[in-house]
């Protein structure tokens, strides 16, 4: 009997071998442990043997039992491990096909340029005001100390309504209706539409759009006007950014300034987009005339204020290389997904 | 204003580059537009005499021309014809350079050798191409083999300045000077004003009567014995650099006077003023001819000079042919006045004619001005020998002005400015702009009559700001107590629409804020429409801008049909814009609007989606969709309006075919239009929390034969209603029609999720709803089980 088990066990081993897969294993292993299985068969058979022995020849066919079965259970994880693989080969896909998901749009490139400056006024305490468009002539120059047949009034071509109202030159108005509802301090930008009648070309529209900004409150000097733009310039266009602050005209501040920043694209070494000066022009400031102010309730004997207008659209172009302003109005998809 | 830099150093002693003086200016303020160096592209060109013309013999319009250069004689051909032996010349030789790089080289015209080449002053860079013709021929004592930038002062190079409009006194070389010598602290030379007179007396001549305050000083002198002939070189030059043609001496000494002090002037030609007497008055309506040969139409808004029957020119404009300046003219008399600066510019404006000298007198100019000029044209007749000086002179001003004071205290400007600028520093700035300071406790301001601009202490402050240097001044942060910043409920909220829209596959798109009033009927908008009454531009762009948008649908169409023919297929923007409603009162409603539009492989559902993402980001409070049939830029049966809280919010749908067809749009196109106002007045911003379920959900499916009209929000209701409070969700899972299903009619299934909040419902309980809802379903609705 002994030899009997350890030819079933060798033959057991053997046959193993050639298992290939989980269900020839299974098969092997009813044909040799099964409930009617070759060793199943022989340990019937163990009733013919002496009482001495029993246990020797039980004990070798526990052994072998447990040699076959752990034989088995190895056999069945090298399978398990080559079908896994051999899955794992199979399921391979292209990563560089498109993914899925729903498609997200974008913000108009005027928009996001828009929220990085009002991000960075609000970061220094300022809120954002509005005012209308359709605007009184009162609002938009007399309170601006632009009287009826001032030069100024050739210079902004100006669509009107009637004799008394106007479409906004300027986001300007805005600083009287500010002063007229609230008390100092004041600390506001006001980004809006404004409108000049200029026909349409690659450098001109009748609509674009300003950020005005106002400060009022006691002790506001030139020198923080100049603080607060410098901050601006450093957050908008870089930590390297330089300002330029060049003395001129505007009727509703006095004194005026002109701002130029240090180029954006060359760092100031001068390239096409500054046209070799380093510098590129981007807003105009002033402190508020004391006639404006008191156009706005507010004494200029006591409070003094700071007050700048930039043009986004011209920023915009500037900083992305767009050589046409109507493109932001035109819409085009493949224009506003770049941004 | 070009200024000639060579000119400008005359009145100042400075050892300064040009680019130099440019950036320092620009920093005191006085902006230059551009600094150009048009002789420093000019290379190896010389004055040179010609010797010897004749005719080419292969050719019947070139000339073959020997040239004294000095130190030789060169063979040169030219196709000009206004050359004569013995005009000197500016001469290209070989190896020679011209302005925009042009490299002049020997060789043969026409089988005749050429060594070079005759200039003419487009050649030169000095004039446009069409306003000159022929060489440019030089005086004739011009020394030869000399470089014609020395000639023509050419080395210098011009500094373009924008003159802004509360700057009239810089608008001459003269006014540049004075910011020069102020910025670079150098004196600014005095001008020589010394001339003799005859012993005559213009009144006896001429008498001159002022009819109108708008001309503040009006002072006139006569200069006889006149021979007309071109002005000298160096003049000419000068003129030239500053971008003025020269046309014979009297009127060259005008322009330059002009150009030198900022003052205007006119020379009349005497024998053609009658009645020996001047009238500055008010135009009549009459057709007047101008020197340029142009007949124009004056109004009463106009002012005049006229002679004793007509009218001889329309004063700071331009001056009449019947008594121009002629090569006859024996007599002038020389008018310097000061006219009102707004009416010269409508009159400018009116006339379509801007002038060198309507341009300088609408700055509104000093009148103590006139007389300086004036001496300074009788200083250069005389010296020039253009002719003899009247003695006497008219001066009709009636309200002298005279110089006025400024107080202001230096302890205010430092702190207006923010710097610490010592009170002598102050001081020394102010008396550079020619300003006579007074220091008490206050600085006490003489301000000459030349710097009106010069009122308020903040215009001080300006003045001591620029020439201590904007760069100097400190950079502060701003002072004084927090503001608090925070955006307003309704900016927040757009915000919001905007990040949502996004998120929706949407891009933004930004459009005009007016329209053509015919979009209506492109739009295929009723009739009786409220959006037909716009607030209207009185002087539009041209009808295709001419209303004030009442609604964003037009221009979204527009953008659409631009991508769509475009090829942009799928496409998908939205836009939030105003529209400015015309209320009847004095400004317009002006409210903001959102517009989705969307094309492509999408449908009515796909838009109705994107608003419910909306108002469930905003949490939109009782917001409903209703099927909406009369609105006619809609498909009538796939069109929707948005009510919220009842009221009317807005409208979605496919667009109608008409308007499509009037769009050239052949895609299906779904659109919808939201009063943003509306919406917002029913966002519950602040959000509440509701714990998580804690007892178990029952889910009964129920499918129904139901009629084809009736809608499903119809059978919605009904479940909730009846649901008494146990429904949790209601999921529309199946909507079919066709095979076993009857005609006129539709199946309909749905999941109804039952939960309550406190307890385990028991199937008791949910049948006797559930079987409730199926029962009233039957009874109101005519639905079958199925
Ligand atoms: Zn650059």
């Amino acid at each position: 009997m002994r030899e009997k088990l350890q030819q079933i066990k060798e033959e057991a081993l053997l046959k193993l071998k050639e298992c290939q897969n989980s269900q020839m294993l299974d098969e092997l292993r009813v044909k040799y442990l099964g409930k009617k299985g070759e060793l199943t068969t022989i340990l019937r058979g163990m009733g013919q043997l002496s009482p001495e022995e029993r246990p020797t020849v039980g004990k070798i066919a526990n052994e072998v039992r447990e040699e076959i079965e752990a034989a088995i259970e190895e056999t069945l994880k090298q399978i398990k491990q080559r079908e896994k693989n051999l899955r794992l080969s199979m399921e391979t896909i292209d990563v560089t096909m498109p993914g899925r998901a729903n498609r997200i749009g974008g913000l108009h490139p005027l928009t996001k340029a828009l929220d990085e400056i009002k991000e960075i006024f609000i970061g220094m305490g300022f809120s954002i005001a509005e005012g209308p468009e359709v605007e009184l002539d009162y609002y938009n120059f007399e309170a601006l100390n632009i009287p009826k047949n001032h030069p100024a009034r050739d210079e902004q071509d100006t669509f009107y309504i009637n004799q008394n109202v106007v479409l906004r030159t300027q986001t300007s108005p805005v600083q009287i209706r500010v002063m007229e509802n609230k008390k100092p301090p004041i600390r506001i930008i006001a980004p809006g539409r404004v409108y000049r009648s200029d026909t349409a070309d690659a450098t001109h529209s009748p609509i674009f759009h300003q950020v005005e900004g106002l400060v009022v409150d006691k002790g506001i000097t030139m020198a923080s006007l100049k603080g607060t733009l410098d901050a601006f310039a450093k957050r908008m266009f870089g930590e390297k950014t330089r300002t330029k602050f060049r003395p001129h005209h505007f009727p509703f501040t006095e004194p005026s300034a002109e701002v130029d920043v240090s180029c954006f694209v060359c760092g100031g070494t001068g390239c096409r987009v500054c046209k070799g000066s380093g510098w590129i022009e981007i807003l105009g400031c002033g402190m508020v005339h004391p006639d404006v102010l008191r156009a706005g309730g507010i004494d200029p004997e006591v409070y003094s204020g700071f007050a700048f207008g930039l043009g986004l659209e011209r920023i915009v172009m500037i900083k992305y290389g767009i050589d046409d302003i109507r493109l932001f109005y035109e819409n085009d998809v493949r224009f506003l997904k770049q941004f | 204003m070009k200024v000639p830099f060579n000119w400008l150093l005359e009145y100042v002693d400075l050892d300064k580059d040009i680019n130099e003086v440019a950036e320092k200016l620009t920093l005191t303020g006085s902006k230059v537009e551009e600094v150009i160096e048009k002789g420093k592209e000019i290379d190896k060109v010389v004055t040179g005499k010609i010797i010897k013309t004749e005719k080419h013999p292969n050719a019947d319009k070139l000339t073959v021309c020997q040239v004294d250069v000095k130190d030789e004689v060169i063979q040169i051909v030219t196709g000009a014809d206004n050359i004569k032996e013995g005009d000197i010349i500016p001469v290209a030789l070989h190896g020679s350079t011209l302005p925009g790089g042009v490299k002049i080289k020997k060789g043969k015209l026409r089988g005749v050798e050429s060594n070079g080449m005759l200039c003419s002053e487009a050649e030169l860079g000095l004039a446009d191409e069409d306003s000159v013709h022929g060489i440019m021929i030089l005086d004739e004592n011009t020394p030869i083999g000399v470089d014609i930038k020395e000639i023509l002062g050419l080395n210098g190079g011009v500094i373009d300045f924008e003159i802004t409009s509360n700057r009239a006194d810089c608008f001459s070389v003269y006014g540049i000077a004075r910011e020069t010598a102020a910025s670079f602290g150098c004196e600014l030379k005095k001008l020589d004003l010394t001339f003799n007179e005859n012993s005559e007396n213009i009144e006896d001549f001429l008498k001159v009567e002022v009819k109108t305050p708008l001309c503040r000083r009006y002072m006139a002198k006569m200069i006889k014995n006149i021979k007309v002939g071109p002005s000298p070189e160096w003049m000419q030059a000068k003129l030239q650099e500053a971008g003025v043609r020269p046309i014979n001496n009297v009127v060259d000494i005008t322009n330059y006077v002009m150009l030198e002090l900022g003052q205007p002037m006119h020379a009349f030609d005497y024998e053609n003023i009658e009645g020996k007497k001047i009238v500055v008055k008010m135009a009549e309506d009459e057709r007047f001819t101008t020197l340029d040969g142009v007949e124009r139409q004056l109004d009463s808004s106009m002012i005049t000079i006229n002679d004793a029957q007509k009218t001889i020119a329309i004063a700071g404009v331009m001056g009449g042919q019947n008594s121009e300046v002629t090569e006859e003219t024996n007599t002038i008399i020389l008018e310097c006045a000061s006219f009102d600066g707004v009416t010269t510019r409508l009159t400018s404006k009116r006339l379509g004619l801007r002038t060198e000298a309507s341009s300088r007198f609408e700055k509104d100019l000093d009148p103590n001005l006139v007389e300086t000029a004036l001496k300074r044209a009788c200083h250069l007749f005389e010296t020039l020998k253009v002719g003899e000086v009247v003695g006497g002179v008219i001066d009709c001003y009636e309200q002298k002005l005279e110089p006025h004071y400024v107080k202001v205290s230096p302890k205010w400007v430092n702190d207006f400015l923010g710097t610490d600028i010592v009170v002598q520093d102050m001081v020394t700035m102010l008396q550079r702009l020619d300003m006579e300071v007074e220091v008490k406790d206050e600085l006490i301001i003489k301000v000459p009559t030349f710097r009106q601009d010069v009122k308020i202490k903040e215009d001080v402050a300006e003045e001591i700001a620029r020439l201590y240097g904007y760069d100097v001044i400190p950079t502060q942060k701003i002072v004084g107590e927090a503001v608090e910043a925070e955006m307003t409920k309704e900016q927040k909220l757009i915000e919001a629409v905007k990040r949502t829209m996004v998120s929706s596959g949407l891009y933004e798109t930004l459009t005009y804020s007016f329209f053509s009033p015919k979009v209506f009927d492109k739009i295929n908008l009723s009739y009786d429409s409220e959006l037909r009454n716009v607030v209207t531009i009185s002087n539009p762009l041209g009808e295709d801008f001419s209303v004030m948008r009442t609604t964003l649908i037009p221009s979204m169409l527009e953008v659409m049909q631009r991508n769509i023919l475009r090829d942009n297929k799928e496409v998908g923007l939205f836009d939030i814009g105003k529209v400015y409603l015309n209320v009847g009162k004095e400004l317009p409603d002006e409210r903001y609007k959102l517009c989705v539009a969307i094309a492509g492989d999408v449908d009515f559902f796909n838009l109705k989606g994107i608003v419910e993402n909306l108002i469930n980001v905003l949490s939109v409070d009782k917001a409903e969709f209703e099927r909406e049939t009369e609105n006619s830029i809609f498909h009538p049966g796939r069109c929707a309006k948005l009510l919220v809280r009842k009221r009317y919010a807005g409208v979605l749908g496919e667009v109608h075919p008409d308007v499509l067809e009037n769009y050239d749009l052949e895609t299906r196109v779904y659109i919808a239009e939201i009063d943003l106002a509306t919406l917002f007045e029913a966002a519950k911003m602040e959000k509440k929390y509701k714990p998580l379920p804690k007892y178990p959900a029952v889910l009964r499916d129920i499918a129904l034969l139901v009629k084809d009209e009736v809608e499903v929000k119809k059978i919605e209701d009904i479940m909730l209603k009846q649901g008494k409070g146990i429904i949790e969700e209601i999921k529309l899972f199946d909507v079919y029609k066709g095979k076993q299903i009857p005609e006129g009619f539709k199946s309909v299934a749905y999941s109804i999720i039952y939960r309550a909040e406190d307890r385990t419902l028991t199937d008791e309980e949910i049948n006797k709803v559930h079987n409730a809802i199926v029962k009233e379903l039957e009874e109101r609705l005519e639905a079958k089980l199925r």
